[in-house]
């Protein structure tokens, strides 16, 4: 009982510490055909026509497919399970190539040519012809009344709206003595970038088509390409390698559906489309800007009376996650700050600028900014301790929410803090800040999260696993949670090995590469559920294969199945501990036995009905150069109580990774539109300020293991929480340094600059100083 | 029309050569023509770091240098640090020791300025390392564990104890 629990070397690092780990891009078939895809240059319209003429003269061009040569179905993308019923069902609202184009950078032609150079040129060389519409960029614009219009099934542009009614919010709010906290808080769109940008390859092999393809969920690719080229659904195979990174973006069909069809228009010759930087920025998934404006009414004594929180989704030019990403944000708050009345509407609205998707979070880092910021606001107005303020109103130990059936059963928010505030050394900091009265000036800030783990009961949770035993007594294992970097693998070689019983976590060979035609089928990575899903598959299919060792090893030893164990590798009888036979020689026996040979394997699929409550938060502390409207992170600190680790030196390097994705969230991310085209103005990686090294201080992960008793391995999700608390603790630590509320996201030298102007923290007397 | 131009170059300790496309990136010719693919592309135009390859022994972003520009040079990848009988060096081993690895991509571009900076023989400090190694991305680790993996192999090179 001791491999789970320990930091052991990931499964894949030494082929990745020695480059050999073959990403979709190092297994192309030799001669593929390079698809590369003509962008929308308006905002909004139709395309009226495409002249290829002078495309098609290039050598080495192939063909040249237009939006008027694509088929006329109507495709959801979004990597949800899919649903039987048909009112859960994604939006299907985008086609391969588009003839109404709804964002600058939308698909409207493919050139497929012999080699790169040829296709570029080839797309260069169309000549597209817009009648051009009016956009809007804004989601609240594209609310108001003869705003342009995007998909005529949904006025107003309003994919969806959800409400949540609690209590009486008009009568809670009569009540006298109350303190107003209001404020709008805004999110800025930004992108994954993992370091892969998207790519895929596709060919078609006996009747049927394949795609290699970067992708966090093989299983729902597979369903989605099969729907938008109009093929069934088992006609399609896909193939998941390694993966260079995803967070989300690749949670999503990409340009797999329109590889695939591309494939079968020149007769299933392999072709493939390799995104650009610059088509990764615009022409996959960001994350949704949500706005927020928020009204609490508290008690002198900082009870919350009553609450009102509105919130609007930029879902951009496609439905893709839609509604899911916003409901989720909204469903936040009833529970991390407990209120008896409360009125939340939050709505999706579509915007002419890239369709945004899931992003490592699913809409809890913007609503954990809003939401802790207007607390931070709170504490302030009643001249409270942030902390204590938290202390006292946060969701209390044995709280249970009756949809998700999720309990708190530990008092995991207060725990967390506490470790928050004794790692950053809170008393004594926040004491010797508050001298600072100059231009730099110090401060700390903290900031809470919620989270869930895995979507049940939103959507289907389910997770199979196959298990073999091999000749040599160690056991490959196929999993239908997939590997994207995150260390997956060797989260699940370590439970497997501890729920069989063998020596080491490296006696299980997991097969890493995934494809759709043998792997048990599995829905990938996201919703920070991987590890909690796959243990209890992984338990149920050790405990079948088990007993099939048990049965065999019984014909050979004489001994009850029932009292045996497996040790170390090792069949022994329970009663003594005697070993009978190592599973080497079982297998081998039983693999050559003339009279009684057997293959022993295992496959089982586990429907899982249960949630987990996974929470944590960030101590941050800055200096604030005000003249420079410049922060400094000094210091900064994420607790997390995801249950038992089963790894934790990766369960701190998913933190780090985490906490360094909520920096750049917080003082720099953003992806920029022109107001007058829509035309994304950064969309590279220099003019997007992604973080590098020198942009961070040193990150510490911390743990509180509480385990969880839902979950085979008492875990739950960490996947995404690191990326959710950092932005607000870094503006609550602004906040307390310079008495700036900030409501805008990034806080770069250029929102700074227009705050502490309208603060009056900027003034000539600085530079005598 | 492509114009191909000889190039002979020293190439992972190897004397090799090859007629390159003249508009060929060093990326392309080692990817395509090596089948070095520990060479990686994540952007195409110097921002990432991925493709990062010593070029007599200071790294070089490959995606903007010429395959042309080889000529006379000593190229080394990643694939260089392991040995024919599938050792490993200490970078690499410290990669994998301090969970400095994740999904892998950016892993072969880091490792090489490494290598870089540990072949100077200087010892830095942690800031010091830090604007070594800025040239590189990374969304999955926040750096922390790399710079943990160059800073410990660095002193452990030059006998200065590692805390």
């Amino acid at each position: 009982m001791s491999i789970v629990g320990k930091s052991e070397i990931r499964v894949d690092a030494f082929d990745k510490a020695t480059g050999r780990t073959k990403y979709y891009e190092d297994r192309m078939p030799a001669g593929a055909l390079f698809v590369r895809i003509k962008h929308s240059e308006i905002a909004h319209g139709f395309v009226k026509s495409v002249d290829t003429s002078e495309a098609e003269k290039i050598k080495g061009v192939v063909k040249v497919l237009t939006c008027f040569d694509a088929p006329e179905i109507d495709f959801p993308t979004a990597g949800h399970p899919w649903s039987m019923d048909p009112e859960h069902q994604d939006v299907a609202d985008r086609r391969l190539l588009n003839t109404h184009v709804r964002y600058y950078g939308d698909d409207v032609a493919v050139v497929i040519a012999e080699d790169e150079v040829s296709a570029m040129q080839g797309v260069r060389a169309l000549k597209v012809e817009y009648e051009a519409l009016p956009f809007v960029l804004d989601p609240q614009k594209a609310m108001e009344d003869g705003a342009p219009q995007l998909h005529d099934e949904y006025p107003h542009n309003i994919l969806k709206h959800t409400s949540i009614r609690k209590g009486d919010y008009q009568v809670a709010i009569r009540e006298p003595g109350l303190i107003r906290v209001e404020g709008w808080y805004e999110t800025p769109t930004v992108q994954h970038c993992h370091i892969e940008n998207h790519g895929c390859f596709a060919y078609e092999e006996n009747g049927r088509i394949t795609v290699v393809s970067s992708t966090q969920i093989p299983h729902i690719v597979r369903r989605v390409v099969g729907q938008a080229i109009g093929r069934p659904w088992a006609d399609v195979q896909i193939i998941k390698p390694y993966i260079g990174g995803g967070f989300g973006n690749k949670q999503d069909a990409l340009y797999e559906p329109l590889c695939a069809w591309c494939s079968v228009m020149v007769g299933g010759r392999p072709v493939r489309v390799d995104c650009s930087r610059e088509e990764t920025f615009v022409s996959n998934r960001v994350r949704h800007a949500i706005r927020f404006h928020i009204t609490s009414w508290i008690r002198p004594d900082g009870s919350m009376a009553a609450r009102k929180v509105d919130l609007y989704s930029n879902q951009g030019a496609y439905a893709s996650h839609g509604h899911s990403i916003v409901a989720k944000a909204m469903g936040s708050f009833p529970q991390l700050y407990p209120c008896d009345n409360m009125e939340c509407d939050a709505y999706t609205v579509y915007t002419n600028i890239p369709a945004a998707g899931a992003m490592r979070g699913y809409g809890m880092p913007q609503a954990s900014f809003a939401n802790d910021s207007n607390i931070e606001e709170c504490a302030h107005a009643v001249h409270m301790d942030p902390v204590e303020y938290r202390n006292k109103y946060i969701m209390p130990q044995g709280y249970y929410d009756g949809f998700s059936k999720n309990c708190n059963y530990y008092d995991s928010h207060r725990e967390c803090l506490e470790k928050g505030k004794e790692l950053i050394g809170y008393d004594e900091k926040i004491k010797e800040f508050a001298k600072d009265t100059g231009p730099i000036r110090r401060g700390i800030g903290c900031a809470s999260f919620w989270y869930n783990t895995a979507v049940w009961p939103i959507a289907l949770e389910t997770s199979s696993n196959r298990m073999l035993l091999n000749l040599d007594g160690t056991v490959t294992m196929q999993c239908g949670e997939t590997e994207i970097g995150q260390g997956a693998d060797t989260a699940f070689a370590q439970m497997a090995a501890e729920a069989i019983g063998l020596k080491s976590y490296k006696d299980v060979h997991v097969v890493s590469c995934q494809d759709t035609d043998t792997t048990p089928t599995g829905l990938g990575a996201y919703a920070s559920r991987q590890t909690y899903v796959a243990g209890f598959s992984i338990r149920q299919t050790a405990e079948l294969l088990k007993q099939k060792i048990f049965a065999y090893a019984n014909k050979l030893t004489r001994q009850s199945e029932h009292n045996m164990e497996i040790r170390d590798g090792n069949v022994v009888r329970k009663g003594d501990g005697k070993v009978l036979i190592s599973l080497k020689e079982l297998a081998m026996t039983a693999q050559y036995n003339p009279q009684d040979s057997e293959h022993i394997t295992a496959e089982s699929t586990f429907t899982i009905k249960n949630n987990a409550y996974s929470f944590g938060c960030t101590f941050a502390e800055v200096e604030v150069d005000i003249p420079m409207c410049k922060v400094t992170v000094k210091n900064i600190v994420n607790v997390h109580d995801c249950g038992n680790l089963i790894n934790p030196a990766l369960a701190a390097a998913q933190v780090h990774g985490g906490m360094s994705m909520a920096i750049g969230y917080g003082l720099s991310e953003q992806l920029l539109f022109d107001p007058k085209t829509g035309r994304p103005l950064n969309n590279n990686l220099l003019d997007y300020k992604l973080s590098t090294v020198m942009d961070h201080p040193d990150l510490e992960a911390a743990f509180i293991e509480n385990p969880e008793p839902t979950s085979e391995f008492g875990t739950k999700a960490l996947g995404e929480p690191p990326a959710c608390s950092g932005a607000p603790a870094i503006r609550n630590a602004i906040y307390n340094a310079t008495g700036v509320a900030l409501r805008k996201l990034p806080m770069n030298p250029h929102n700074l600059f227009a705050a502490f102007t309208e603060a009056g923290l900027i003034h000539d007397e600085w530079q005598e100083g | 029309m492509a114009q191909y131009k000889l190039v002979r170059f020293t190439l992972n300790g190897k004397e090799v050569e090859k007629m390159v496309d003249v508009r060929a990136s060093l990326t392309d010719m080692l990817r395509n023509d090596y089948h070095l693919t520990s060479v990686k592309k994540g952007c195409e135009v110097g921002e990432c770091g991925a493709c990062n390859v010593l070029i007599d022994g200071e790294a070089f972003n490959s995606c903007i240098y010429l395959a042309v520009w080889a000529d006379g040079k000593n190229i080394r990848t990643l694939e260089s640090l392991t040995g024919p009988d599938g050792e490993i060096s200490d970078i690499q081993q410290a990669f994998m020791e301090e969970s400095a690895i994740q999904c892998g991509f950016c892993t072969p571009g880091f490792i090489m300025t490494a290598v870089e900076i540990l072949e100077t023989k200087k010892l830095y400090t942690r800031d010091e390392l830090r604007k070594l190694l800025s040239g590189h991305l990374c969304r999955c680790t926040g750096y922390e564990n790399i710079l943990n993996a160059v800073e410990k192999t660095m002193k452990r090179r030059l006998g200065v104890p590692v805390e």
